[in-house]
């Protein structure tokens, strides 16, 4: 096992490095950072140099891989580059930005999965049921629905319940807005009201967007599980129901969900990417976006290497957990 | 190949033909397949619904009498006998404006669907039957890509040169379609790839290369029509997903641009409406579910029809 984990992540290393490449193609890809810049109005010489001598274009392609690739290994992620925008640091930004996303995504995603199981369960263990069809019927619809209509549809309904209780003499509690800088100020009763007001919207609507499809896996596998030998020898032996779900078939039928979690941090970030936008909170999916509209090179690159680290580190996991969880498969 | 003119001892005596006493026709196969996806309700009624909504999309435009164009009616009209969809803020017909719409969002879904299913059918048939040296480079570019989200690939790549040259605008759908091609021929290459591995190593791939066949004629004639049942399950899912996609970076302003227009702009250009102007808002919704339900319906059916395995379902 470990052997297994250290060649996984020795093999890793050529992996990232030959991301990096790919991530710094797809962002010269967006063409010259200075380019609106340079057409807003005309600009001197002097100027165009220093800019294009901040942003680094001035050099050919490979020796500004170079320089980008050395300075990022030695913890310099550069700067915003564009002239108009403000100066900001990109490891800062980007560390800042995750904590506010990994503090939204992660309770979001452990209820989305207690959710999704149960439904799940339930569903395979009643199959056919009004409850099995109308699950499945939920989850059809919320796979084909466009996830940012939900979003803002959520958002209108959280405002709208806010008139409410103002109409009755509260405050308006819901927030549409993400968490201030500084964080929540005032005593814990006042720190639990904030905090709840403005967590509660994006994480339904986080929710609302993954557990349909923990719920279709779950199913499945529990189905797949049902069906099996030993099952129906536990049945025969005369175990009750309770415990032949329990205890033989929903542990196994766990496998196959701990690596779909694992394996849907892809997902999990485009879902970020839309609610924060929905809910403008100032986390990792505000950040690509904003940095994508203004091209800026080296906050587009912190990202992408920041995330191909977390994908890398999420598949090993649930390679892991596929051989913790299920003794019959050897990883060596 | 037997030759049929010796005479066979247990075959039909000459001048009697015992197929009156058939009690079932024979069935091609397709014929089988057909029957199946015919019986699935939801998929019958999905196929309907699609064959509707594209129809409504590519002949609605010069049937309804009013013209995506023309504006200046009533601002904001609810919908009314003469805007059935109301109008918008700068007073355009709705209706038009979905049409037009449902088209662009069509358009750029068949297009990622073809576009990015010849190139993983072809990078996975490659990967598969080749295997070796050709098979580790496309597999380990495959999970160099999937390193990166996709969403953010689309959208990085949205804002290439290619598009946005500064001071002009163009037609954009179809740049936005094959980047969004880009992303998708990963899994459809994956899937391909597993199925052309166990499917060299049968027998009749095997006859096929003692009898001399190319490797090309081996790959397009015996193997590939052995995949195709996987595939056209996934070239319907896709136009599913892709529908979704489009309508997300659009929704994020990174995505179709005017002059073109897509489902996603048109409820990005309304979202502030959700509340006092609903129709703007609901309207567009209503048909990119519409058209994501109806392409998933169909794909269930076909997975299905094609592998009887997998569900209950009468065969």
């Amino acid at each position: 096992m470990t052997r297994y984990i250290i060649r996984r992540i020795l093999i890793s290393i050529p992996l990232l490095i030959a991301a990096s490449f790919l991530c710094f193609s797809l962002t010269t890809m967006m063409g010259d950072p200075l380019g609106e810049w340079k057409l807003q109005k005309p600009r001197t010489a002097g100027e165009i140099a220093a800019a294009e001598l901040r942003a680094g274009t001035n050099k050919p392609f490979l020796e500004r891989y170079g320089n980008w690739a050395v300075n990022f290994v030695q913890g310099d992620w550069g700067t915003t580059v564009v002239p108009g925008n403000s100066t900001v640091d990109v490891k800062d930004k980007v560390f800042k930005s995750i904590w506010v996303t990994v503090r939204l995504v992660l309770g979001a995603e452990i209820i989305a999965l207690l959710i999704g199981v149960a439904i799940g369960v339930i569903g395979a263990v009643r199959q056919y049921s009004i409850f099995d069809y109308s699950a499945t019927g939920t989850a059809f619809v919320m796979f084909s629905m466009p996830l940012f209509c939900l979003a803002l549809m959520i958002k209108y309904v959280g405002i709208e319940f806010n008139n409410f209780l103002e109409a009755n003499g509260f405050g308006r509690w819901l927030r549409t807005a993400g968490p201030p800088d500084g964080g929540f100020q005032g005593g814990i009763g006042d720190q639990f009201y904030q905090y709840t007001g403005s967590y509660l919207l994006p994480t339904i609507c986080l929710v609302a967007i993954q557990f349909a499809l923990y719920s279709r896996y779950q199913r499945a596998s529990m189905l797949d599980v049902l069906n099996a030998d030993y099952v129906r020898t536990a049945q025969a032996k005369g175990l009750s129901q309770v415990r032949v779900v329990f205890r033989h078939a929903f542990r196994n039928a766990l496998i196959p969900i701990a690596t779909v979690f694992a394996l849907g941090f892809g997902a999990t970030i485009s879902g970020a990417v839309i609610t924060e936008t929905v809910f403008a909170w100032n986390g990792m999916g505000r950040l690509i976006i904003d940095a994508v509209t203004k091209k800026e090179p080296f906050m587009v690159l912190g990202f992408m290497m920041v995330t191909a680290v977390f994908i890398i580190i999420c598949n090993l996991i649930a390679d892991l957990m596929y051989a913790v969880l299920d003794p019959r498969i050897r990883l060596d | 190949m037997a030759s049929t003119s010796t005479a066979d001892p247990a075959g039909p005596p000459p001048g009697h033909d015992l197929s009156q006493f058939d009690t079932t026709k024979a069935r091609k196969q397709w014929q089988v397949i057909v029957g199946r996806f015919l019986r699935h309700r939801a998929a019958v009624v999905g196929m309907v619904l699609f064959v509707l909504l594209f129809l409504f999309a590519f002949l609605g435009g010069p049937i309804w009498k009013h013209d995506y164009k023309t504006l200046g009616f009533e601002q904001y009209s609810p919908p009314t006998l003469e805007h059935p969809f109301g109008t918008d803020r700068i007073g355009a017909d709705m209706l038009a404006q979905l049409i037009r719409g449902l088209q662009f969002s069509l358009r750029i879904a068949l297009v990622v669907a073809l576009v990015s299913t010849v190139i993983g059918v072809v990078l996975g048939a490659l990967a598969g039957y080749k295997r070796g040296w050709v098979d580790a480079i496309i597999s380990r570019f495959i999970d160099l890509i999937l390193v990166i989200p996709g969403l953010v690939i689309v959208v990085v790549l949205s804002r290439s040169s290619f598009v946005n040259v500064p001071g002009q605008s163009g037609s954009n759908w179809l740049l936005v379609a094959l980047y969004l091609s880009l992303v998708f021929w990963l899994s459809t290459a994956r899937i391909v790839r597993g199925m052309v591995l166990s499917l060299r190593e049968k027998e009749f791939v095997e006859a096929a290369k003692a009898m001399g066949g190319s490797t090309l004629r081996i790959v397009f004639k015996h193997i590939l029509p052995n995949t195709i049942d996987v595939i056209i399950v996934n070239v319907t899912l896709a136009v599913a997903s892709a529908v979704l996609a489009e309508a997300a970076i659009s929704f994020l302003g990174l995505g179709v641009r005017p002059p073109d227009t897509s489902l996603g702009l048109l409820i990005n250009q309304n979202r502030n409406e959700l509340n006092i102007h609903p129709w703007l808002f609901f309207i567009p919704f209503a048909l990119i579910v519409l058209v994501s339900l109806a392409v998933n319906f169909m794909g269930d059916g076909l997975r299905d029809a094609f592998d009887p395995r997998q569900r209950r379902v009468r065969a």
